[in-house]
């Protein structure tokens, strides 16, 4: 279950038993997070295509409680960025990522999201990880739905370890 | 030569310079300062009857003295036939009149022509950068003696905006 759940009650879930268990706050509150994170739609490119896939009932994206695709991002913990950044479109991702509420996760989907490919070029930015902090790369061009799902549940491990109940200092991104 | 070619020779002798025709499709090449009169002629002509611009685009020959082509291509929904119509434009005065006022469809491809290869339209309502940034330094990207291997962006591309926490 991932909680390291103290099970005092020695009843079964199934027989109507609550039982009493124990576990810290910081766990709880971590473990409500990584099963719910709601993704912000932000296909650009091919990419967006296998993420799609990944939503569709063959690989139900939504066994790992990251189905519920939200195309708002006041709504939305997961920005999952699928595809060529454009220039143009760099302000544009900013602008959305800042609207999204905190606690928010992002994945760099593909390799021109991670790194912008072999798009050494005079419109594409290098790797959206220069204007907006990531938590995950997926490497592939474009990844499958099960490398996605891998991206998902190594940033769930993560959201796992992470510190609810003391406010860190902003991050910087690197300039 | 093909009859719509003739046609546009007897309206325009000045203007008119050339006729190609390949696998079917009409190619004409006008001098520039006429150009705005011809494709007037060719939408407002009942004969012509272009009332569609399909495309608007530039080539760039870097040792042709004249290095710039600009190339429009019409059709006509009601005739169902196509020109393409193409000029050359040199460097030091790379301005071509805009079709905007004729076919309102070619505002956002002349300004595309603009943002990459750098041809200016008069009297166009709004040139400005359409694809890149408008604050975009490095000139008009899809000229030949922009570099193919670019200018190492990967390397110094810069980190754009700061966290907020």
């Amino acid at each position: 279950m991932g909680l390291n759940l103290i099970q005092v009650s020695r009843g079964h879930d199934k027989d109507g038993d609550l039982g009493i268990t124990l576990t810290t706050l910081e766990k709880a509150v971590n473990w409500a997070r990584k099963g719910s994170l709601w993704p912000m739609t932000f296909g650009l490119a091919c990419c967006a295509i296998e993420m799609i896939a990944a939503v569709s009932a063959r690989y139900d994206i939504d066994r790992y409680g990251a189905g519920v695709f939200r195309a708002s991002p006041r709504q939305s913990d997961l920005m999952i960025v699928a595809g060529t950044v454009c220039v143009r479109m760099a302000p544009v991702i900013r602008k959305i990522y800042d609207q999204m509420p905190e606690p928010r996760y992002v994945i760099a989907m593909g390799s021109c999201a991670t790194s912008g490919n072999i798009y050494d070029s005079y419109s594409v930015v290098q790797g959206v990880d220069r204007f907006i902090p990531v938590d995950m790369y997926v490497p592939g061009c474009p990844p499958t739905p099960e490398a996605l799902f891998d991206g998902i549940l190594k940033l769930q491990e993560q959201i796992m370890q992470r510190r609810v109940l003391y406010r860190k200092p902003p991050e910087q991104v690197k300039a | 030569m093909h009859p719509i070619a003739e046609k546009i020779q007897q309206a325009f002798p000045d203007a008119f310079q050339q006729a190609v025709e390949w696998r079917g499709d009409l190619t004409i090449h006008v001098a520039r300062e006429h150009l705005h009169a011809v494709c007037r002629y060719l939408h407002d002509d009942p004969a012509m009857d272009y009332d569609y611009i399909v495309h608007a685009s530039s080539v760039d020959w870097p040792d042709h003295p004249e290095r710039f082509e600009v190339v429009y291509e019409f059709y006509s929904i009601q005739r169902r036939h196509r020109i393409r119509v193409k000029t050359r434009v040199p460097e030091d005065d790379c301005v071509v009149d805009s079709m905007t006022d004729i076919w309102k469809g070619a505002d956002f491809m002349e300004r595309e022509v603009y943002d990459m290869m750098g041809i200016r339209f008069r009297n166009h309502p709004n040139l400005m950068r359409i694809l890149l940034p408008d604050d975009y330094p490095e000139g008009f990207p899809l000229r030949k003696d922009f570099p193919l291997r670019g200018k190492g962006w990967r390397d110094t591309f810069p980190f754009i905006g700061e966290k907020t926490g």
